[in-house]
């Protein structure tokens, strides 16, 4: 047992001897093997995190919601038909919901203007979320100026700020009550943005879906389980722009890595033939290889992964946000709760550190089998 | 110190600065959780459908929400403009409809 | 004491190009005296030091390995008498490491790696611990008075210190028998005679040592106990003693 450590700890003496001779060659390519793990661990931590956090977060959305469709594309939904799917059987209530989107021509950003019931803002008064107040710079009792769609400026008093910890859902909102939004947009007061709808037992949601469309033909409803599924997709980490960049990076990465792991010059063929005359077997040139090649992908595996780690949930991914989230005025600020999947770091780690630890034994196989006294007679 | 001691000390010490990590994930939660009931309870109140993750452009705040053709409503071909475009596409379930 | 017993070669046996290397060589060897083997290249010599050394197997023939310090191999198997001609691979690796040191024309030492790493070597794989081994690599460091370049790399050394460093590496698993195939070929005849003076001193500590050589500074050394002349794979005389 002893002598079986203490050979493997011989053959890594030699290894990373080995390895340190070509120092300049092999720390460059650790380097680059290091970003490339960070790379794609930040990234499949950033999405997973997100992932999640989205499906906890709106577990609270409204189970159902209806739009009115007029030639394709989103209207107003006449209030009536509230009452209507109220009727149906399993919908337990039917709100209709006033919202829509501001642009802000002075600060360039585009806003989430909500009406809100309970409890609603005073007439004249908005509660703004706190991306909202960095960006406008204002705060509790100022006045926040709104072009109205008659196009004269209507003056909202800040009542509060909406915590920043919530800014993840939060940051652009504008929540005021229901009969400045409508005067805002001038929307009548029998249609709604849209009918959020609550129902009695999710199992029937898909059905109350079906008759909901048969009965108002010019409806379009929305299942919470496909809001959910949205933000799966969304941040699917196949579907990210930045992996698709990174594609190009990665796979020039492994040609590099494969030819300078498989590539055996004449030197390390002719070291080999040294190591077998001077009473190497075939099995410790091998396990030499193995650890060349495990030292540095497991170093570089490691140190990836951790720099992603702290980079992502201490750092809030701020290297690549603007990548992620695109280029607005408004960025939302948050920290992501960690959340790693051990599951996906296994398969980072069998991507990246078996491939490469494998390329460089294969190419040794040959080289290790010659006989003892090829180095004599060279 | 010889190499390899070298070697496996720094290996042992990532791997556990790596396990702290995932265990700081794991039971560091208190303030988390309570952020999170937070905007739990924002999205229950106000009925919201989405995250605030982009909001350079109208369909890209509300994803689910927005009309099938809202990103491509200059051209169905048009190259998108804002980087969270090629991240949002319209979800597959649109295609065919409820 | 090694013993070869109608011992014969061949290269590519069946082929067109089927080489004879040793042709029904038969040759005893004492232990604790140095024996040359003399005669021009292509006479077989180093295809003998290869199949004595546990690096070849013959085509035909038997080698046996006889007394005490054959060491490398299961305990109980190798008491008094080993025939290495039928021992698997991994035995014939275990005496070739423990029981044999080998000095190469070439040096045949690893670049870029240092002096005292090149010295040990040979006892990586054996799982020695690495304290031992560095320790005794330094006494024939200075053994040979080539310790002050133990942390220096191999390249920066002359002939005659890559040489000792060399004979050094051979000595780390304290073989019985040394094997050295034309140690003064890239010697200049100083270097060559003193490497004759640290054959005197290895053979006067009781080691079997093994040369193949057409230099006359080593076959007609005091030194040397035996010459084997070899021609065209035979020996001729039959290991005459001077």
């Amino acid at each position: 047992m002893n002598r079986t450590v203490e050979r493997h700890r011989n053959i890594l003496d030699f290894a990373l001897s080995s390895l340190l001779r070509r120092k300049g060659k092999n720390l460059s390519l650790w380097v680059v093997y290091t970003i490339v793990v960070f790379l794609i661990a930040a990234i499949v931590f950033y999405t997973h995190a997100l992932k999640r956090e989205a499906a906890l977060v709106l577990q609270g959305a409204p189970d159902m919601v209806v739009q009115k469709m007029v030639a394709g594309r989103q209207d107003l939904v006449p209030v009536a038909y509230a009452g209507k799917i109220a009727a149906l059987r399993g919908v337990s209530s039917v709100r209709p919901r006033c919202w829509g989107y501001y642009f802000d021509p002075i600060s360039g950003a585009n806003y989430t203007l909500v009406a809100s019931e309970s409890p609603s803002p005073a007439p004249g008064a908005v509660d703004i979320g706190s991306g909202v107040a960095r960006v406008l710079r204002v705060g509790r009792g100022d006045l926040l100026p709104i072009r109205s769609s008659s196009g004269a400026p209507m003056l909202l008093t800040v009542r509060k700020v909406l915590p920043c910890v919530s800014e993840l859902v939060a940051a652009d909102l504008i929540v005021m009550s229901e009969g400045d939004l409508r005067d805002l947009f001038r929307i009548p007061r029998d249609l709604a943005t849209d009918l959020a709808v609550t129902v009695a037992n999710s199992d029937e949601l898909a059905t109350l879906a079906v008759k909901i469309s048969q009965r108002f033909p010019d409806s379009r409803p929305i299942l919470k389980s496909e809001i959910l599924r949205t933000y799966d997709s969304i941040f699917d980490w196949r579907g990210g722009m930045m992996v698709v960049v990174l594609a190009v990076a990665v796979l020039s990465f492994v040609i590099f890595a494969w030819d300078k792991a498989t590539g055996l010059s004449a030197e390390e063929r002719k070291e080999i033939g040294i190591l077998k005359s001077v009473g190497w077997e075939t099995g410790d040139v091998l396990l030499l290889k193995f650890w060349e090649g495990a030292v540095i992908s497991l170093s570089a595996f490691l140190c990836g992964v951790v720099l992603a780690y702290f980079q992502v949930f201490f750092l809030s991914a701020s290297l690549f946000e603007p990548a992620l989230k695109g280029w607005a005025v408004l960025y939302p600020r948050f920290r992501l709760v960690p959340e790693v999947d051990p599951y996906q770091l296994v398969v980072l780690f069998f991507l990246t550190v078996v491939p490469y630890t494998i390329a460089t034994i294969v190419p040794s196989w040959r080289a290790a089998t010659v006989d003892p006294d090829a180095a004599m007679r060279s | 110190m010889r190499k390899s001691t070298v070697f496996v000390l720094v290996t042992a010490a990532n791997a556990i600065l790596l396990s702290i990590f995932l265990l700081h994930g794991k039971y560091d939660r208190g303030e988390a959780a309570a952020a999170r009931s937070a905007s739990a309870e924002i999205v229950r109140k106000l009925r919201l459908t989405d995250l605030c993750l982009f909001t350079e452009a109208r369909y890209t705040r509300h994803p689910s929400m927005t009309d099938f053709q809202s990103p491509f409503q200059d051209h169905p071909l048009a190259l998108e403009h804002f980087p969270s475009g090629a991240l949002v596409t319209p979800p597959g379930f649109r295609r065919e409809g409820p | 004491m090694i013993e070869l017993l109608r011992v014969t070669k061949s290269f590519h046996p069946g082929k067109s190009n089927q080489f004879t290397a040793l042709q029904d060589v038969s040759l005893t060897v004492e232990p604790a005296r140095v024996t040359a083997l003399k005669g021009p290249s292509g006479s077989g010599k180093t295809t003998l030091l290869t199949l004595i050394g546990c690096m070849a197997r013959p085509t035909s023939g038997r080698i046996l390995l006889r007394g005490a310090g054959i060491r490398g191999i299961p305990a109980g198997a190798g008491n008094g008498e080993v025939e290495i001609t039928g021992l698997p691979e991994r035995f014939l690796t275990g005496i070739r490491r423990e029981t044999f040191g080998f000095i190469f024309q070439h040096f045949n030492l690893v670049k870029g790696i240092t002096v005292l790493e090149n010295v040990m070597l040979p006892a990586y794989p054996t799982g020695e611990r690495c304290g031992a081994v560095s320790q005794r690599a330094m006494e024939l460091l200075a053994l040979f008075n080539v310790a002050r370049h133990a942390a220096s790399r191999v390249d920066r050394l002359s002939g005659g210190e890559a040489q000792r460093v060399a004979i050094a590496r051979s000595l780390i698993n304290r073989p019985s028998i040394i094997v050295a195939d034309e140690p003064t070929a890239h010697l200049d005849t100083r270097l060559s005679r003193e490497f004759m003076q640290i054959v005197r001193s290895l053979k006067a500590e009781g080691k079997t040592i093994l040369v193949a050589s057409h230099d006359p500074i080593v076959y007609d050394s005091p030194f040397v106990d035996s010459v084997v002349e070899m021609r065209d794979g035979r020996i001729l005389g039959g290991g005459a003693t001077p």
